[in-house]
């Protein structure tokens, strides 16, 4: 009996030869791209919040040679610094605030030199209009009444009332210059344009203008009566190096003790920064104050962008995909509108520039505009050239994804609604387009997406650093397209770059990162709201 | 209305001498046949014998393919589908199509019944609501979903779905209802209630439909079409054409030997 052929075990081979690597590889390659996006978005988001959290104010005593120097502030940052010789230096960089006093708000400090340091309660973190925040001892308050010190009775809800009343009349002096001597000086334009054009006699107009100027002059003084009246209250400090400090009433925005407060205080303090940063209009080059009119514009922006880009990117996918004859021409189209996607967006900018404020807007102006020239009124960038170069600019997305979502209808589904007698139109209106929709959704989700963060072409075609009004207001015709506005994305590149006290503004720049995040998902997320719902409603889930 | 005709004509679509090509290739070959009004005419064969393809040609479905062309004619109750003056929306109105894969629109239960009204240009709601009424209970549909009308059509099971294609196709009134295999993505109880509701529906509308299934044929056909390689190999009384085939090749279709 011839032996029994051996057992051949089961091949035992490593990971190698099952292609059992490359599962690492591709897994390896998401968990790092998972970590990267995360980190920046902790860090964003750290950073962002950070920003807003009221920090406890050090006192020190700082001795430098034979100098001592007393400086109050909040630490912002801690690093080492190796000198000429090799010594490390542990350093910290302080943000003592005082601008009108020390030039700038920010010095560094070794630690070696700080003889003391203690938190002292009665430290004040005090907003202004101008020259940053300063820290403060509080020394009196003049009110029309008389002086109050510091520490009596009364002083406190005197500040806090001069505080709330500079506040109102703040915005009744901006009411003033904004709106209605906005409205004077308009009417003065429109009664020159009128002259010009010889629809009222000049007596009439100089009448007019007379009129307007002696109405300019009392709301001028009107104002100027609340300014004076309102200045007769001044808090008055001093800074920790014992000079005086005089804020008047006008320029006081809010005054927080640092040190003093507890958890709950620093809470809500920290709430009612968030609260100034999304609802106000931004001061001192925009490193102070609020980033709402950048909020504004990005959003309309968005908007005009969606709403221009949707009807033309799903007509001209109807058509390649339902009308044309397939063939070598509609190829080449189609390749092209994708390659449109890859170009870079500043040459977007340029084209937008060159094609819709020049020959449109120039043509618009010398069209209706022609009174008024040469100050253009549409040719010149402003947010429905900044929202028509987006719409390009994202064309191709809402393109393609429209063409995909048209051709995901199965073809029984058409041939059901030709059968019952439909045209090849009312096939794709009644039945095909509510099919696609959600896919249709989806490219405009990205599109969006991709707008709302683009920068680069908007410096071309309306952005600006410091829009004077919003492009919607209360001033008839209430729609301001040819306005120039303020964008988030803009903005966090104005305040990193361009801003005079960069390190002033380096908490903006993270807080806005995040907000800008904030404001591009929260678009997102209505859009895909809206594309689930009307999934829902279909239940058709082929997307 | 083929309530109004006194009785039924024996040829209210000819086929004449039509040929059909895809192309470079010919799908059917000099077909001839007379179907008669408010009957059921099964076309059976093989697969890829052309029987699909004279089915959609009964409206003119495969228009919309390129590159096809014809020869003959078709006539319907006399009149060339094929005449240039034929508009071919309005022949679509006479003649309904239910397909093989159910094929509701992503709307109501209601929207879909009415869809032929609503292209048509017809919208009032009295009009539309009776339409509703009428087709879903001609398609034993009606008590399935009288209360979940406005509900969405993909809510419905297999069977559910293609008797509300089958409502939809009739909801216009057309004079012909053409069914491409109609049961053959449906379990066989969903298949026995199409079927009745052919039989039922042949009362009023003349039914050609095309089937795989010899014994749906037998069921529910009063005249079977056989084709083979686009030729028509025999057409005659179901009952005939099964029991005693004058053809070798219908005999071994028929009884399995190939398909």
């Amino acid at each position: 009996m011839p032996p029994a052929p051996p057992s051949t075990p089961f091949a035992t081979t490593g990971r190698s030869r099952k292609g059992e690597p490359w599962v690492w590889l591709t897994a390896a390659g998401l968990a790092v791209g998972v970590v990267m996006a995360m980190a920046l978005i902790l860090l964003i988001l750290v950073k962002g919040t950070a920003s807003f959290w009221p920090r406890q104010i050090e006192l020190m005593e700082v001795q430098t040679g034979d100098i001592v120097e007393t400086i109050a502030g909040y630490i912002t940052e801690e690093r080492q610094r190796r000198d000429g010789e090799g010594v490390v230096h542990e350093e910290i960089q302080v943000f003592r605030g005082n601008r009108d006093l020390y030039g700038e708000g920010f010095k560094f400090i070794d630690r070696a030199n700080i003889a003391a340091s203690t938190r002292p309660g009665d430290l004040l973190l005090v907003e202004r209009m101008e020259y940053g925040p300063a820290i403060v001892r509080a020394v009196a308050m003049e009110t029309p009444a008389g002086r109050i010190a510091a520490g009596e009775p009364g002083f406190e809800k005197a500040l806090n009332e001069t505080i709330e009343r500079a506040a109102e009349d703040r915005t009744r002096m901006l009411r003033i210059e904004r709106k209605q001597i906005g409205a004077n000086s308009r009417e003065l334009t429109e009664i020159d344009r009128a002259e010009r054009a010889g629809r009222i006699n000049p007596e009439t107009a100089a009448a007019r203008r007379a009129m307007l100027q002696e109405e300019f002059t009392r709301l001028q003084s009107q104002a100027q009566a609340i300014r004076e009246k309102l200045n007769l209250s001044r808090f008055i400090a001093e800074a920790v190096d014992g000079r005086e400090i005089v804020f008047p009433a006008e320029k006081l925005i809010h005054v927080f003790p640092a040190n003093e407060a507890g958890l709950m205080g620093r809470l809500g303090e920290m709430f009612r920064r968030i609260g100034t940063f999304l609802t106000e209009d931004p001061r001192e080059a925009n490193t102070e104050g609020g980033v709402f009119p950048a909020i504004f514009g990005t959003v309309i922006m968005t908007l005009a962008m969606s709403l221009f880009v949707t009807p033309f990117g799903v007509i001209c996918a109807i058509y390649l995909r339902e009308y044309a004859k397939q063939g070598q021409l509609v190829r080449i189209v189609r390749i092209s509108v994708n390659n449109l996607a890859g170009v870079p967006s500043i040459v977007f900018g340029v084209f937008g520039l060159a094609f819709f404020v020049y020959t449109v807007g120039g043509g618009i102006d010398r069209m209706l505009f022609s009174d008024k020239l040469p100050t253009p009124t549409y040719g010149t960038p402003g947010i429905l050239w900044a929202s028509l170069t987006l719409a390009l600019l994202t064309l191709p997305v809402v393109i393609v994804a429209t063409e995909e979502a048209l051709s995901a209808v199965p073809r029984g589904v058409r041939e059901a609604a030709l059968a019952c007698g439909a045209s090849k139109w009312q096939t794709i209106q009644r039945v095909v387009l509510p099919a696609s929709l959600p896919g249709i959704l989806t490219g405009i989700i990205l599109a969006m997406a991709r707008g709302a963060g683009e920068v680069a072409p908007l410096m071309l075609v309306g952005v600006v650093k410091l829009a004077p009004s919003l492009p919607i207001d209360d001033i008839a015709p209430f729609v301001h397209p040819e306005r120039k506005f303020m964008h988030l994305g803009f903005h966090i590149y104005d305040l990193g770059f361009q801003s005079p006290d960069a390190e002033a503004a380096k908490p903006m720049v993270y807080a806005t990162a995040l907000l800008l995040i904030v404001v591009v998902v929260t678009l997102n997320l209505a859009a895909i709201h809206i594309r689930n719902r009307l999934r829902k409603r279909f239940a058709a889930s082929s997307f | 209305m083929p309530d109004s005709a006194p009785a039924p004509r024996p040829d209210f679509i000819r086929v004449e001498n039509f040929s059909f090509h895809y192309g470079g290739s010919q799908a059917l070959f000099n077909i001839d046949m007379a179907i008669p009004e408010r009957r059921v005419t099964a076309l059976i064969g093989p697969s890829g014998c052309g029987k699909s393809t004279l089915l959609r040609n009964m409206n003119r479905m495969n228009d919309l393919i390129d590159g096809v062309r014809h020869e003959g004619d078709i006539r319907l109750n006399g009149a060339s589908l094929y005449d240039p003056s034929v508009e071919v929306i309005s022949l679509r109105k006479r003649v309904g199509m239910v397909f093989q894969k159910y094929n509701p629109f992503a709307k109501s239960i209601y929207e879909n019944v009415v869809f032929s009204l609503r292209v048509a240009g017809r919208s009032r709601k009295k009009e539309l609501d009776e339409t509703v009424e009428r087709s879903l209970k001609a398609a034993a549909l009606w008590d399935e979903v009288k209360d979940r009308l406005h509900e969405s059509a993909f809510g419905l099971s297999g069977g559910q779905q293609q008797r509300l294609c089958i409502a939809r196709a009739i909801a216009n009134q057309p004079e012909i209802l053409l069914m491409d295999e109609p049961c053959a993505a449906l379990d066989p109880l969903a298949t026995l209630k199409i079927e009745q509701l052919i039989t039922k529906l042949s009362e009023t509308y003349t039914i050609v439909i095309v089937t795989h299934n010899m014994e749906q044929a037998t069921r529910c056909s009063h005249r079977t079409a056989f084709l083979y390689m686009g030729r028509l190999i025999e057409y005659g009384e179901t009952v005939q054409i099964f029991e005693k085939p004058s053809h070798p090749e219908t005999e071994a279709y028929i009884t399995g030997r190939f398909s």
